[in-house]
């Protein structure tokens, strides 16, 4: 009753203390998708260890070893052949005398020359053809995949031999090869996310804006796949690899003088009886590069795209 | 499931017949010619061109060999004392297979154990064998494995023979092979089965079996193992890839007598004939693969008919 009669004055009110408003606040500095990436791949241990052995092996292939190897790749001479690992030749000598350290980062460079040319077909070809099947639907969709589906009857490596015997086997030759047999798992990739992308809110607000196909697809679609497709290209880097070094290893692939991580391999393992270290140090960096690619592959599927994780 | 199992078919003849088409054009593209032999005279090669109608107008070429592929005649090698290539196929073929077979028991046994160890003991001590063996199978291929295989096993111990050896008991000769093609389905198998497990660990009927006082074995074998094991099938095909593949290098390594080192072979002697015969037999061993992958897959998925079939 009381209550009833007490006169509402101004003095009753009183602005609220600005601390406890701070609690609405957003504390922390926004943080961007790579550098939300990041911070989930730093702790994956496992891939932080295969970056730097990537990076370490990359400086040893490109600047450092050709830098340290005091004979040149190619440098023949019968007079040291079959040496084994010593000071003066660190990896030993083959056949011809050529010193082993320098050749084995010119093989691993050629090796990485071809599967990244491998790797950026994978990227034009794949990626457009996934994009425009998964973007325009209907009956180009379903011409597209039928291709896809007879490619995928073909096996990878049957093709890449078949091209190599009427092509000229040679760096650029190998690499469309492997990259024209490779594609499709990219294409298929990027086409169930474009097609899972093209029906969400963001995408109907840009067309009902009045944007284009090829405006979404630039500046909504693939954007938005970045994650799939660099997971997609760590995981082609290896298998170029592997796929050449099966090539070289029958033969078809890199041709003396020049030589690849494979052609080493496969010189190593006929002379291996006798002079174990030709086999031993080229199938080594070979595994540390199959071994850290994988694992960063797998880093980075868990980082840059935590709904494909399984 | 008819409708979609017809369409499959129907794709699968249509893919084989591009195939085809497609290594007839590839191997009619190839350099030199199969009797590129100084030793022949003229009118011999002549002779030869025409037993094997190399000199009929190509189109002619092209139908008289669709059909007798379609008769499952791959025509005569060239080369291998021009006996027919079915009969070469069929013959070398039981070996490759035989190898093939014992390096999927080899690796799937291993395989299955490691990823189960490692699902039940997620993030535990097992977990990561079970990952380092998985990655390293794959980082580790056949032909690197191969030869140490044999410098060790069979050099160095004397335990295996080196190579492919016509006196020795076949299955002395094909442990070596199928160990080194077998790493590789150990990898696929084991990661499969271990992301399977832990997503079925997490399912909530796998909570009801616990909390209805199942023991944990009852549990892991009756609700979790089963249910991870049915989509195995998904790695049918990737396991065929690799077997060819790898049966491509590994009896180049041990010098098997089988299908990969046909190939091989038939490509550096120019055998058109039995080029284009075992690209059909690997092509069509892929598909095989490939099809009954997906009505495997369809019959215990049927989300995947109406996704895949419903246009």
């Amino acid at each position: 009753m009381e209550m009833r009669d007490r006169e509402i004055t101004p003095e009753l009110f009183r602005p609220l203390d600005d601390g406890t408003r701070d609690s609405e606040k957003i504390t922390g500095p926004s943080i961007g998708f790579w550098r939300d990436s990041w911070i989930r791949l730093r702790k994956n241990r496992a891939a932080l260890v295969s970056l730097a052995l990537i990076v370490i092996l990359f400086a040893l292939a490109f600047a450092v070893g050709p830098m340290l190897a005091p004979f040149s790749a190619s440098d023949q001479d019968l007079a040291r052949r079959y040496q084994a690992p010593s000071g003066e030749f660190w990896f030993g000598t083959d056949e011809f005398g050529r010193d082993m350290f320098a050749r084995m980062w010119q093989g691993m460079r050629v090796s990485l020359y071809i599967a990244f040319i491998a790797a950026g077909l994978d990227l034009i070809v794949g990626v457009t053809f996934g994009a425009i099947s998964g973007l325009l639907g209907g009956k180009v969709d379903g011409v597209m995949q039928r291709f896809i589906e007879i490619l995928n009857g073909i096996p990878i490596l049957v093709v890449a031999i078949l091209a190599m015997v009427v092509l000229d086997p040679g760096i650029l030759t190998i690499s469309i090869a492997i990259g024209a047999a490779g594609w499709t798992p990219m294409a298929r990739l990027i086409r169930g996310r474009v097609i899972q992308l093209k029906d969400q809110e963001f995408t109907l607000a840009s067309r009902s804006l009045g944007a284009g196909n090829l405006r979404l697809l630039t500046k909504h679609l693939l954007p938005n796949s970045l994650g799939l497709i660099i997971i997609t290209l760590m995981l082609t880097i290896p298998s170029a690899i592997f796929t050449e070094a099966v090539l070289s290893f029958i033969g078809l692939g890199i041709q003396v003088p020049n030589a690849s991580l494979g052609s080493l391999i496969d010189a190593g393992a006929g002379d291996m009886r006798f002079y174990a270290y030709l086999l031993f140090f080229p199938a080594a960096v070979f595994c540390l590069l199959m071994l850290s690619f994988n694992l960063l592959a797998d880093g980075l599927r868990d980082a840059l795209d935590p709904r494909m994780r399984k | 499931m008819l409708r979609f199992v017809g369409r499959r078919l129907i794709i699968m003849f249509i893919t084989l017949y591009l195939i085809i088409s497609l290594t007839w054009v590839m191997s009619k593209a190839l350099p030199g010619t199969p009797f590129a032999d100084d030793k022949l005279t003229p009118s011999s090669r002549e002779v030869l061109f025409e037993k094997y109608g190399l000199d009929d107008p190509l189109p002619v070429q092209y139908v008289r060999y669709m059909l007798n592929v379609a008769q499952g005649d791959l025509g005569n090698s060239f080369y291998f004392e021009s006996r027919p290539v079915t009969q070469i196929i069929l013959e070398q073929a039981p070996v490759s297979a035989f190898i093939g077979a014992q390096a999927i028991i080899f690796g799937l046994i291993p395989g299955l154990i490691l990823g189960v160890l490692a699902a039940l003991r997620h993030n535990g001590v097992l977990d990561y064998v079970g990952t380092t063996v998985a990655v390293g199978g794959i980082a580790v291929p056949s032909f690197v494995l191969g030869p140490i295989l044999q410098y060790w096993v069979g050099f160095q111990w004397g335990i295996l023979p080196i190579a492919w050896d016509p006196f020795a008991p076949q299955w002395t000769m094909s442990v070596m092979p199928s160990i080194s093609l077998s790493v590789f389905v150990t990898a696929i198998v084991a990661r499969y089965i271990r992301s399977e497990m832990l997503e079925v660990l997490g399912q909530d009927y796998v909570t009801l079996a616990k909390a209805k006082g199942l023991s944990w074995l009852a549990v892991v074998w009756k609700h979790v193992l089963r249910n991870s094991l049915i989509p195995l099938v998904t790695v049918l095909f990737p396991l065929m890839v690799g077997l060819i593949t790898g049966s491509i290098v590994i009896e180049q390594i041990f010098a098997v007598p089988g299908i990969g080192d046909l190939f091989v072979r038939s490509i550096f002697v120019n055998d058109y004939a039995t080029i284009l015969g075992t690209t059909i037999f690997f092509s069509v061993l892929f598909i095989l693969a490939y099809l009954v992958q997906d009505i495997l897959y369809a019959i215990i998925d049927p989300r995947i008919r109406v996704a895949g079939g419903g246009e």
